[in-house]
């Protein structure tokens, strides 16, 4: 266990080296950055082997750091928060060799990455409301900077408006706290010295205070209706960004839900739980319904990550030991998911073609020329979509399972969810890799244009040679999917994996309190 | 009361370090300086100044907190020894940054009156008394006019300095006005003696008219709005040097005098002070206006002056929260927002050198021109947009969590807290404004890649330094105020 602070302390050193190293050559700077990945990787792997599940925090760090206010830099772990470091190191290796073709200014890139990657280690490993709240907006800035500088489509506007989402949302975490902490006394920012000031608060505060908090980690969840940042943000991101944005970053919110704010205000999570739930049913539906109809094909992943994170706000709001258990799984699972799908689309896809436009796509024989994408893009699709065999099966199934004891009807409606993502992501994959294309029709203009660069366009009909266009998919891309595919099949078909750490988590005191209806 | 002057030299000994070195500056120039050339001229002025600069911070930390010195006109307590060498501290880095830079006429005069300046900020920090504290606020007040109209060649210079001489000589009336009144009420100059006198009289109108001079004098020094007009002309014409002292020391003394004055004088009766509520309107209206007008500027001098603004309505809140939580937070806040935006002015100085740098899309390309420059600057503008683990956070969530310990939302600091929380992402989009300029935008095709002078460069990375450390370790400050 006391290899997980080091994922943090790797991640941070990570990128000063990366940052000098990026001074020299591109070369040292990516394989610093993939050393750094895999050490915070290793570090999670090793603390997961050594693992004793149990209820509770189990403490790795804890000194003074600023008496004056009572903060301490406390770390701590359990369950949940090993799955979701654990999640971090797998997508933060996979977004390292998704990056590896990034030639302009490589080691300012890492940096800002790592700086982002050091800033959720922290997160999920705090037990000191400060100490999270430091790490939180530590990992907002550098985000900013990875969309505007290597984004692509409307980057500027895209990367602002995450940004400013995701700051706002932590402000309102901030006024939360503040006012908690002060009503508290002021003496300790500990979050189990919070949630026992908390208990004392009249109900008024409590409701408050937890829609403040809430709703600030909320936003960054992707809770409808604020959650139009997410799929512009990550639509101009990078591919490595958009994989860690929609796959880890996300989380984040949802994480700051379960750990502080509902364990803090149960009167405020009884009192909002009905609309948490129907905002993510409506979250679920509506995103899923907006992918259906997208003319982009990253937006499709954009709004299906939107759609994908309802389950776990419904899970979280569904608030039984079951339905969080499902969450927390639901997490990891679409991090993993999220990370490969936005892989295919922005780097094994988009390099290639520059289009992301499904008409051109569609225009295109994408399946015969690009085979490995397609089959990734497939087996993430079935995963996506809930197939028995990837880690979106159990997940979600809980989670509806564990909604359906709160309320059959929320159940039914996310259920629906189920059947819409289907059909969103059976478009994705039909359109974008088994268009109508064929040697008969005329592909589009523009790849006409591309195609008139080959030597033998005159002669030979393009699609009809085994040369086509594109270069073939390299080692990184190649590793990372089958790292995030191999996460996805493992977890599928054993999802015993994650929930015998997050099962015992759930039962601390602090999350008991909350959740209602037995052991899962 | 019998002038001892061996007692007078010792109370005053920071300050006539300064005198003896601005003095100094002036005399080595007389003597060797004609011959040379400007820059010389200025590298001597500025390397005596900074000499004297820490022979001041050694005195000040010889005499330590000694309590009340001089028959009770100053007091050397944590506060003030802190002030002071934060004072010194910021005009050092200024000395740093003047010295390679500005090419002005007349350096050593420069150099000369910066230290006077610097003389002025320091007896404000430590004054106890209403006639010390205003002579030391006029001379530091008259010393900055002439820093800020110093740029003869430039018209715009000129317009900052008459405009900043304006209104300073306006609010100093004020302020008389409002000391006249006070010593009219109490009998006396003496703070502990006013507040022992106040207490014991009831509350009047006179006593109110009175406070709200004061505050508005200090709200014209300390640019809060409604009285903050001066501060973007200022900003924008002054040499980037003298903004950089007006905008950071200054604010530091000033900040240090008028917390002593309300709390140690006129905060009567004690735990509800009377003007606790026009301090409180000053913030609200200087958060709002200063981050909201921000929005507007394309001149990144005139951004930093509404930031300066919306951060003085911050800065107000820890006045207001000093009674119950001490100066602790204040002084936290005020000194590494002045790093900050020294750092800011020292960067804007360096590319004024290299051709100009008034709007933001001077900054354009600046990663590409100068790397260290950039990376320097991101961490100052970070800090003042407050985030961790800079020391510009720490500032900010200090403050505010004083303000809602102090009573919740059940009074108007824990409401203050909440705008200051929300304005703070609004104050985000402009400061990142300034980031994407400097860190993503292409540099024109002509700009030329920068070179910063080492003492420059050195005076960059301390700050930024400092700004880290002080975010990362918030309790090496703090704890100065825990007994004190």
């Amino acid at each position: 266990m006391n290899a997980l602070p080091w994922t943090i302390y790797f991640s941070f050193a990570g990128a000063l080296l990366a940052l000098v190293a990026g001074t020299h050559s591109a070369a040292v700077a990516r394989r610093v950055a993939l050393t750094t990945a895999l050490a915070g990787l290793a570090a999670a792997a090793l603390a997961a082997a050594r693992f004793v599940p149990g209820p509770g925090m189990q403490d790795l760090q804890d000194v003074a750091w600023i008496p004056e206010l009572g903060i301490r830099y406390h770390l701590a772990a359990d369950g949940i928060s090993l799955t979701l470091v654990l999640l971090t190191g797998i997508a933060a290796t996979a977004g390292v060799l998704f990056s590896w073709n990034i030639e302009e200014r490589v080691g300012e890139f890492f940096a800002l990455y790592f700086a982002l990657i050091g800033g959720v280690y922290g997160v999920f490993l705090s037990a000191d409301a400060f100490v999270l709240f430091v790490f939180y907006e530590i990992a907002i800035v550098p985000k900013y900077f990875l969309i505007a500088n290597w984004g692509s489509t409307n980057r500027e506007y895209g990367a602002m408006k995450l940004v400013l989402y995701s700051f706002v949302g932590s402000a309102l975490v901030l006024a939360g706290l503040l006012w908690a902490y002060a009503a508290g006394g002021g003496k300790s920012f500990a979050l189990a010295d919070l949630v026992r000031t908390a208990a004392g608060f009249s109900r008024t505060e409590q409701l408050a205070m937890f829609a403040l908090v809430f709703l600030g980690f909320g936003i960054l969840a992707g809770l409808f209706p604020f959650h139009t940042w997410a799929p512009t943000g990550h639509v101009a991101a990078p591919t490595a960004a958009s994989m860690l944005l929609a796959g880890v970053v996300m989380k984040l919110g949802a994480y700051g839900c379960l750990r502080v704010a509902m364990p803090m205000f149960p009167a405020g999570l009884a009192f909002w739980q009905p609309a948490i739930a129907w905002l993510a049913i409506a979250g679920i539906l509506y995103a899923g319904l907006v992918a259906l109809v997208q003319e982009d094909f990253k937006f499709v992943i954009g709004y299906s990550s939107v759609s994908h994170m309802g389950f776990v706000l419904l899970g979280l709001a569904s608030a039984n030991p079951r339905a969080v258990s499902g969450a927390v799984l639901q997490m990891f699972s679409h991090g993993v998911i999220a990370g490969l799908l936005f892989a295919v689309v922005g780097r094994m896809v988009y390099e290639r073609t520059h289009t992301r436009r499904l008409a051109d796509l569609q225009a295109m024989p994408l399946h015969r020329w690009l085979p490995f994408p397609a089959l990734v893009f497939v087996l993430a699709g079935l995963a996506s979509m809930g197939m028995p065999g990837f880690s979106g099966f159990p997940s979600e199934l809980t989670i509806l399972i564990g909604a359906w004891k709160t309320s059959p009807v929320w159940a039914l409606c996310a259920g629906a969810g189920v059947l819409v993502a289907a059909a969103f992501t059976l478009r994705a994959i039909q359109v974008a890799f088994f268009g109508r294309a064929n040697r008969h029709e005329a592909p589009s203009h523009r790849i006409e244009a591309e195609l008139r660069t080959d030597d033998n366009v005159e002669t030979t009909p393009a699609l009809a040679t085994p040369h086509h266009p594109y270069a073939p998919i390299s080692w990184p891309e190649k590793a990372g999917a089958l790292l995030l595919i191999a996460a996805t099949v493992y977890i599928g078909l054993r999802p015993d994996f994650l929930l015998r750490w997050i099962t015992p988590a759930l039962e601390s005191p602090m999350l008991q309190a909350i959740l209602k209806g037995g052991t899962p | 009361m019998n002038v001892a002057y061996g007692d007078l030299l010792r109370a005053f000994l920071p300050e006539t370090c300064l005198v003896a070195g601005a003095l100094l500056v002036l005399a080595v120039d007389l003597a060797t300086g004609r011959r040379r050339a400007r820059p010389e001229r200025m590298a001597t002025a500025a390397v005596v100044g900074a000499i004297a600069v820490l022979a001041a911070a050694l005195g000040t930390l010889a005499m330590g907190t000694s309590g009340a010195a001089f028959g009770g006109v100053l007091v050397l307590d944590s506060l003030s020894v802190a002030t002071r060498l934060g004072v010194l501290l910021l005009a050092f880095l200024t000395l740093l940054l003047v010295g390679p830079l500005v090419r002005l006429p007349h350096p050593a005069e420069y150099v000369a009156v910066l230290l006077f300046a610097t003389a002025g900020l320091t007896m404000m920090a430590a004054a106890q008394q209403l006639l010390l504290a205003f002579v030391a606020l006029e001379l530091a007040s008259l010393s900055l006019y002439i820093l800020a109209g110093f740029d003869k060649s430039r018209p715009d210079s000129a317009e900052a300095a008459l405009k900043y001489f304006l209104f300073g000589g306006i609010s100093a009336a004020f302020l008389l006005f409002g000391f006249s009144l006070i010593y009219g009420l109490t009998g006396s100059i003496e703070l502990p003696e006013i507040a022992r006198t106040l207490a014991t009289q009831p509350p009047g109108p006179l006593l109110a008219v009175a406070l709200v001079m004061v505050l508005v004098a200090f709200g014209y020094k300390a640019a809060a709005a409604p009285f903050h007009l001066w501060a973007p002309d200022v900003y924008q014409g002054a040499p980037p040097s003298s903004a950089a002292l007006i905008a950071s020391a200054s604010k530091l003394a000033g900040f240090t005098l008028f917390v002593r004055l309300l709390w140690g004088g006129l905060a009567a009766p004690p735990g509800v002070p009377s003007w606790g509520a026009v301090a409180a309107i000053l913030a609200a209206v200087s958060l709002l206006l200063g981050n909201v007008a921000a929005l507007a500027q394309t001149n990144l001098r005139r951004l930093l002056a509404y930031s300066a603004i919306s951060h003085a309505g911050a800065l107000l809140l820890g006045v207001i929260v000093a009674g119950r939580a001490g100066p602790g937070p204040l002084f936290y806040y005020a000194a590494t927002y002045g790093i900050a935006t020294v750092g800011a002015f020292g960067v804007i100085a360096v590319l004024d050198r290299a051709g100009g740098c008034q709007t933001i899309a001077d900054l354009a390309g600046l990663h590409r021109r100068s790397p260290l420059l950039a990376g320097c600057l991101a961490v100052f503008v970070l800090s003042l947009a407050g985030i961790p683990p800079l020391a510009g956070f720490f500032g900010k969530f200090v403050v505010f969590a004083e303000a809602l310990r102090a009573g919740g939302l059940a009074g108007a600091p824990g409401w203050l807290a909440l705008l200051a929380i929300a304005m703070s992402a609004v104050a985000l989009y402009y400061y990142l404004q300034i980031l994407k300029q400097a860190l993503v935008a292409p540099a024109s095709p002509i700009a030329s890649r920068l070179a910063v002078p080492a003492t420059a460069a050195a005076a960059l990375v301390a700050a930024a330094l400092l700004l880290l450390g002080l975010g990362l370790y918030p309790s090496v400050l703090l704890r100065l105020f825990v007994s004190g």
